[in-house]
């Protein structure tokens, strides 16, 4: 009997999808799109435009090598999205101190890939759905951006009908499936290394790029019931913490750093992750470059032979066993704490300072990002210089493979991709992010203008 | 029974008697063949389950060989494989699990049979047996967000502070209470084999004939003398089978026991508070994790252990079960 | 069984109490009567206990989880409240669904060729295997299907592994329920049918599955609410969708994988609520599922034993 009913359910929803599968391929440029898409991108404007400069004159900011692609498709930009995108040029001030700092700077070329000020091409806008491109996209990866591309792909599927399920595996699983090209894309901030690549190179055909989404803090985040003022450590602290060398949350050690902090005399319960993970690389990798001990002992690595703890997996599992465990402590994206209440530790910096987690000591980490990254974009922010730089900042990928195969994907993927970089920077600081600096925004914009499909470029410019 | 048996018997003699005419020869072939190919797909299934799972496990244990279940270090950095340390979880919460479970097991089958009024005996059964069809995930939630904080508040605190300073025991509650480890995980696994060795004791201590319970009860023994001395011992192989059959579901049982157990240390450690791995954990926590080809390889020669560790030891219940008079069926459930 | 039953020894069973106890004796032997009586009725409290706090756990921080919503959303934004499970009940349906057009049809021939022909070492070994299969553990299972639909085959995480890795698990329980209860069917009636010039297929067709129906529809469900909660296999081959997909050749939502993720992988202050819904959601189909057994039982003819 209730097979029955399983089975007459199943042929039920079956003919209903099939059914309702149909309209939302054809969805296309017309009707429906302009008049969902100008709204979201008049409101997000002002925050985003990283460049105002740029919407006023597109053709001249795209000079850089890299960009003349993207500046010629400009020439196809539907009506309604250049007046929106002229709209938001026009309505936003430079508002963010560091992005205006970087612009008004001489301009000096950087590596092959993009000049240090260059500023984003802002006539391209996503704003609506795409004849012909697919309707579904899917990842998996990291679990760092997602707060931030849950958000995004909430979003998108909202602006453009294209339904882009992405799924926290943890980094390291995300640069298996996208070497496994199980998935569309990937999400990582754990650079893929080079025998990483080399292996990646099977299934693509090509060398896995790296398009760069956002950047975060991971925090050092604790649940100690009784302590309401917040805690600073350094990396001596924070590396004797997680090799367990510092025992009770009353160490003299934490003390030192906390006077008038009533510490409790209890076990300190260290979380960290149990999947391959970007965070831990990350985090690894700073502890490695302030501690001789950790340098010393487990060293950096998406995966490290933690000396014990609870292990969780994705930076929402340990997010959830700080929150559930008294005494617990471990690292997480921001957002992930910010968002629960979770207490996070101000961290000294290499300046000396202790500095807290923000968009703002993030974006002061970051802003050294376009000198020092390479051109492959494969580079850490770890440890950054600077006195308000936050040290364990982070900056994550989508990875993708440049030589598509699937004519509907690749569109809906460069699409969603450009529409990420840009329109989708400016969710970044509400959720607890930093939005990437303008000229890795730049960089970006040639990575996505580079990917082929069946040999022609994937892009279509709108 | 008896009479199932005795049809099992007659039956099997009489069975492919063709009465029919030679009209319907063909038919009968045809249905017999397609029966018979569904049958042997059952053997194709488990030939390819160890065949892709041997192919894949082949670098890793051509690598390790025998140190893949000895060797006591698991490091994919240094392309290092030694699996003990999960084989030593799984053993370590599945015998934990065993030690709660079967004395509540037999304490409540000795009380549905020789106990019980007769109305009470079926729902009894009934709802003990219901806790099988709960899913292994809802086990593992229910386990993370009600039984880890109690056993962690009430069970594991009080422990550590009783015998952190008693030589020797104090070893069982080395580290901090977290609420995450191998005690946690035995505890769920205790509930979730809870039916499985009930349903078997359940049935082995019924067949005890009567007459052995008038005997002892006629010599003017108590009731738990009569138990004790004519019930148990008749039934004990049978027990020490549907313990075994417990041993077996809990040695693979997955998410319930990933989502409690920690899934951390690679120590081996007489503690009930380590935070550790066992076979299946780990195979849940890396298989999609694996970078290097080694890596990938040795997850799945995990897996293969696994399978062999439980094939073996559900072949162990089954034959001691089926020698003393029990009835496995129930448990495939 | 019963003729196994004379023949083991009786261990045990040599009384060795001494009639002539005297009085303290006899006091502390009532002691512990008493002391043990007690533990067994504790037992079996604790036995029967477990299942409603368990249960009532679910119903009652469950319930309030679920509204209109909850049944036709899909989930929003990670730290957003709202929403709902939708595209994991429905890629439930789906993915145990397939698992059910594959699983069961060969679970049932395989159990008819068991019980009505099977003869000899071919359907021993079957039928040692199948037994030995219900014992997999199911993670060991969904690797094997990722090996060859999500690595090789299909190339992407996708829903037909999922539903092959959950049929792989039906199959022996439906074979060996289906020919422990084909072999309760009186060989008389087979006789009967055959002396009468019936083939035998039709025999087995129009005579045999029909008396044996409700306890073979018994064992198909069970197998059915079985692998509705199986979560393993799952993780590892149809990774999880939070959009609702009809497509079988891509990754899918399912429901005791939403669990998983509510309950480890989100901290945000309603993920608990919503892990709560979802198993109580999980539940229910479950329950259902089950209580149909008990209905098809009560049709009956020869049952299932449990």
């Amino acid at each position: 009997m209730g097979l029955m009913t399983l089975l007459l359910a199943f042929t039920f929803v079956l003919t209903a999808c099939g059914g309702g599968a149909t309209p939302t391929t054809g969805g296309t440029t017309s009707s429906a799109a302009p008049s969902a898409a100008p709204s979201t991108a008049a409101s997000t404007a002002p925050s985003a435009a990283p460049s105002t400069v740029a919407s006023a004159a597109p053709s001249t900011a795209a000079s850089a090598a890299p960009s003349t692609a993207a500046g010629g498709s400009a020439t196809r930009t539907t009506a309604p999205a250049t007046t929106t995108s002229a709209a938001g040029g026009t309505s936003s001030t430079a508002t963010r101190a560091v992005a205006t700092a970087t612009r008004t700077g001489s301009a000096t070329a950087v590596g092959t890939a993009g000049s240090a000020n260059a500023t984003p091409n802002t006539s391209i806008n996503i704003t609506g759905p795409f004849s012909g491109e697919a309707n579904t996209l899917n990842g998996a990866g990291a679990t760092f951006p997602q707060v931030l591309y849950s958000k995004w792909f909430d979003e998108y599927s909202k602006v453009t009908n294209v339904k882009v399920n992405y799924q926290g595996t943890g980094s390291g699983a995300g640069k298996n499936a996208i070497r496994d090209q199980t998935v569309d894309f990937a999400g990582s901030d754990s650079p893929m290394s080079d025998a990483e690549l080399a292996a990646a190179q099977a299934k693509c055909g090509d060398t896995i790029q790296h398009i760069p989404t956002t950047l975060g803090a991971i925090v050092v985040s604790y649940n100690l019931p009784n302590v309401s003022q917040k805690l600073k450590m350094d990396g001596d602290v924070i590396a004797g913490i997680f090799l367990e060398q510092i025992k009770k949350w009353n160490d003299p050690k934490i003390a030192a750093l906390n006077p008038g902090v009533n510490l409790p005399n209890e076990d300190i319960i260290t979380v960290h992750r149990s999947d391959s993970s970007g965070t831990t690389d990350n985090f690894t990798s700073y502890l490695t470059a302030v501690s001789q001990a950790w340098a010393n002992g487990p060293k950096s690595g998406s995966t490290v032979q933690w000396p014990g703890g609870i292990g969780a997996s994705g930076n929402p599992g340990v997010a959830n066993e700080i929150k559930n465990n008294p005494y617990a402590i471990g690292y997480v994206e921001l957002a992930f704490a910010k968002q629960n209440n979770l207490s996070y530790a101000d961290v000294k910096n290499s300046a000396g300072q202790f500095v807290t987690a923000n968009a703002a000591s993030v974006t002061a980490a970051g802003q050294s990002a376009a000198e020092r990254a390479p051109a492959d974009l494969r580079f850490k922010l770890v440890n950054a210089p600077g006195a308000q730089s936050y040290p364990i900042t982070a900056i994550t990928w989508i990875l993708v493979c440049p030589k598509q195969t699937d004519q509907a994907k690749a569109v809906a993927l460069t699409r969603m991709l450009w529409w990420a970089t840009h329109s989708g920077q400016q969710f970044a600081e509400g959720l607890d992010y930093s939005p990437l600096p303008p000229a890795i925004v730049v960089r970006a914009e040639a990575f996505i203008n580079n990917i082929t499909v069946n040999g022609q470029k994937a892009f279509p410019g709108r | 029974m008896a009479v199932q048996t005795a049809r099992r018997a007659e039956k099997l003699p009489g069975g492919r008697v063709n009465l029919a005419g030679r009209g319907s020869a063909l038919g009968d072939r045809a249905f017999q063949g397609i029966a018979f190919a569904f049958a042997a797909s059952i053997l194709v299934l488990i030939v390819t389950i160890f065949v892709v799972l041997f192919v894949d496990a082949r670098v890793a244990l051509a690598q390790e060989g025998l140190r893949f279940i000895t060797g006591q270090v698991w490091n994919p950095n240094e392309s290092i494989f030694g699996a003990l340390p999960y084989i030593y979880g799984t053993i370590f919460t599945s015998l934990i699990g065993l030690l709660i479970a079967t004395p509540i097991a037999v304490g409540a089958s000795l009380y549905i049979v020789e106990y019980a009024p007769n109305w009470l005996r079926a729902p009894i059964s009934f709802i003990v047996e219901l806790l099988a069809v709960i899913p292994s995930v809802i086990y593992g939630f229910w386990g993370l967000a009600v039984l880890a904080p109690f056993l962690r508040d009430r069970v594991e605190r009080p422990l550590k502070a009783a015998l952190g300073d008693v030589p020797v025991l104090n070893a069982l509650v080395e580290g901090p209470a977290r609420g995450r480890d191998m005690f946690v995980a035995g505890v769920i696994l205790s509930i979730m084999i809870l039916p499985t060795i009930m349903s078997v004791a359940r049935e082995v201590i019924s067949t005890v004939p009567g007459t052995q319970r008038e005997g002892m009860l006629a010599l003017g023994a108590t009731k738990w003398e009569m138990i004790k001395g004519a019930v148990l011992p008749y039934a004990r192989g049978g027990i020490v089978g549907a313990a075994i059959l417990g041993l077996g579901r809990a040695i693979g049982e997955t998410m319930a026991v990933t989502m409690l157990i920690g899934n951390s240390s690679t120590k081996i450690s007489w503690s009930l508070l380590t935070p550790g791995y066992t076979m299946a954990s780990a195979i849940a926590n890396q298989f999609a994790d694996a970078n290097s080809a080694v890596h990938f390889s040795a997850i799945i020669g995990v897996a293969v252990v696994l399978l062999f560790v439980t094939g073996a030891v559900n072949l162990v219940a089954r034959l001691i079960v089926s020698r003393f008079g029990g009835d496995t069926r129930a448990t495939g459930i | 069984m019963q003729g196994q039953m004379t023949a083991p020894s009786i261990p045990g069973a040599r009384p060795r109490l001494s009639l002539e106890a005297s009085d303290g004796q006899a006091r502390r032997r009532k002691i512990v009567n008493g002391i043990m009586t007690t533990l067994i009725g504790a037992a079996a409290l604790l036995g029967v206990s477990i299942l409603g706090i368990i249960l009532g756990y679910i119903i009652v921080k469950g319930a309030p989880a679920l509204n209109l919503d909850f049944f036709t959303k899909a989930p929003p934004a990670l730290g957003e409240a709202g929403g709902g499970v939708a595209p994991a009940i429905r890629g439930s349906l789906l993915i145990v669904g397939l698992a059910s057009l594959v699983g069961i049809p060969v679970g049932l021939g395989a159990g008819i060729y068991l019980a009505e022909f099977g003869r000899g070492r071919f359907a021993d070994t079957v039928r040692f295997i199948a037994d030995l299969m219900t014992g997999l553990p199911s993670i060991a299972i969904g690797a094997v299907a990722w090996a060859l639909l999500v690595k090789r085959g299909i190339g992407t995480y996708n829903a037909i592994a999922g539903s092959v890795a959950l049929a792989i698990i039906m199959i022996p329980i439906i074979t060996r329920t289906t020919e422990e209860i084909l072999k309760l069917v009186p060989n008389n009636l087979r006789e009967a049918s055959l002396a009468l010039g019936t083939p035998r297929w039709k025999t087995i067709v129009s005579v045999v599955l029909p008396v044996a129906r409700s306890g073979i529809l018994t064992g198909v469900i069970l197998s059915v609410a079985r692998v509705s909660g199986e979560t393993a296999p799952l993780l590892l081959t149809v990774l999880g969708n939070s959009f609702a997909s009809n497509n079988l050749r891509g990754p899918m939502a399912a429901l005791p994988l939403e669990i998983y993720q509510y309950a480890t992988k989100s901290p945000f202050a309603d993920s608990f609520t919503k892990a709560w819904g979802a198993s109580l959601v999980l539940i229910i189909i479950i329950g259902l599922l089950s209580l149909s057994v008990r209905l098809a039982a009560r049709l009956g003819g020869p049952q299932a034993r449990r």
